[in-house]
């Protein structure tokens, strides 16, 4: 079973649609869960503050080797922190989230992800295919960068490590590619 | 770079979706889950939905058409009209929507974008402008375009720019319902004093009006009367688009 976090902004619906799995903030459910979604609309505190209470158990998950799929904000708390505020990511990774620092400082639209890496995530997706994002922060290019995305500075547009998976832009907004990215995840063994 | 945008623009009347011109004279046009999924077949990049009862009316907007429309569709969608609240505003979004917009609430209330950012993100957080061009001053109008505020448009944008919106999208009263054209001097004006980006909106009625309105500088382009009265594809305006130099997502 997946469970895709309830981080009370979120519009899962849909991606619950093509997952088949149960929009929930219990940690009891969690726990048993065989996969974790972490979806993200919101800010970084905002959200933090809602999963407060079960961010030890999907710690714990990920470093059980649970898969795990973040999705904007559920990619940029897999870090230390964000310049978007004061609290604590997951720290499965190091460095912080940064905030874009030019002319136009939201990255709102669709988007080409050039594929660097060819993980199980990206099966039957060719390399520069649109994905739509929504978000003003970004992670920076680093070893586990999977596919870049390029907004006035090149950013990481997906991560992959052993059962950690994330994506900057919005799977459950991109049409075709977005549901098939989904149906990847939900493939994996 | 990001590609940009088309959107379609949906005004709902009682799970009705209408079009009026001038924000006068509404007709009734379709179902606007159908025509949403009609779009999205059909390559739209955005839908925006407004429900143009609800500031009028004081009521809030159609949770269930939200809600039935985000099951339904794969694409990004944005819904305002008559958001009053920040539990209002989280009730869209939960119920399905990825972005809302504001417009009088903003204006009586400024410090709510900054709240409202704070809580939904500033990329999901949009401020709508209606304009009105008269006496050599962009005027921003309240409560569905009847009543002049008397502020400045550029400088309304600014501040809600500075507030922390994610996106402005600006309507001009006098080309709405046109189909002659956006107000690109408008557009113009705009994207080069806000650091967001500038949807355009009111006028669209060919794909040259399209390529104005991006070589003016906006963001995305929304449009109505265009598409549903299938006038133009919105294959046929990416194509012409795309032919002149502009990117797009084909």
């Amino acid at each position: 079973m997946i469970s895709i976090i309830d981080i009370k902004t979120g519009n899962v619906s849909n991606i619950n649609k093509v997952l088949n799995g149960v929009v929930t903030l219990d940690p009891y459910t969690i726990e048993k869960s065989d996969k974790i979604v972490f979806p993200g609309v919101g800010s970084f505190d905002y959200v933090n503050s809602i999963i407060m209470p079960v961010k030890n158990i999907i710690l714990n998950k990920i470093n059980d080797g649970t898969p795990y799929l973040g999705i904007c904000l559920g990619l940029e708390i897999l870090f230390e922190g964000s310049e978007e505020g004061v609290s604590e990511g997951l720290k499965i990774f190091t460095g912080k989230i940064k905030k874009f620092d030019n002319a136009k400082k939201v990255h709102m639209g669709w988007n080409t992800i050039d594929i660097t890496n060819n993980t199980l995530l990206f099966n039957n997706i060719t390399n520069n295919s649109y994905f739509y994002f929504m978000h003003s922060y970004y992670n920076e290019i680093n070893d586990n960068t999977v596919a870049e995305t390029e907004f006035t500075v090149k950013f990481s547009s997906a991560i992959n490590k052993d059962n950690v998976y994330a994506v900057q832009f919005h799977p459950e907004k991109s049409g075709e590619n977005g549901i098939r990215l989904l149906k990847n995840f939900r493939d994996l063994i | 770079m990001p590609a940009k945008r088309i959107i379609a623009a949906l005004d709902v009347i009682n799970n009705s979706v209408v079009k009026g011109i001038n924000f006068e004279n509404i007709k009734n046009v379709d179902n606007p889950v159908e025509l949403a999924k009609r779009y999205e077949m059909e390559g739209i990049d955005e839908i925006v939905f407004l429900d143009i009862t609800a500031t009028n009316e004081k009521r809030n907007i159609l949770k269930n058409l939200v809600k039935n429309v985000a099951s339904e569709i794969y694409i990004p969608f944005t819904a305002g009209g008559g958001i009053n609240s920040v539990e209002n505003a989280l009730d869209i979004i939960r119920n399905g929507a990825d972005k809302i917009f504001i417009n009088t609430y903003a204006i009586e209330n400024p410090a709510i974008v900054r709240k409202l950012s704070d809580v939904l993100g500033s990329a999901n957080t949009v401020v709508a402008i209606d304009a009105k061009y008269e006496n050599n001053n962009y005027y921003v109008y309240s409560h569905g375009g009847k009543i002049n505020t008397g502020k400045n448009v550029i400088e309304w944008a600014k501040n809600v720019d500075d507030y922390g919106a994610g996106e402005v999208l600006i309507t001009s009263i006098n080309s709405d319902g046109t189909m002659k054209g956006y107000d690109n001097n408008l557009i113009e004006l705009l994207s080069n004093k806000i650091n967001i980006p500038v949807i355009a909106s009111g006028g669209a009625g060919k794909p040259e009006d399209f390529l104005n309105a991006f070589k003016s500088g906006a963001d995305g382009a929304l449009a109505a009367s265009v598409f549903h009265y299938k006038k133009y594809s919105v294959k046929e305006i990416k194509n012409y688009l795309k032919e002149n130099g502009i990117n797009v997502r084909l």
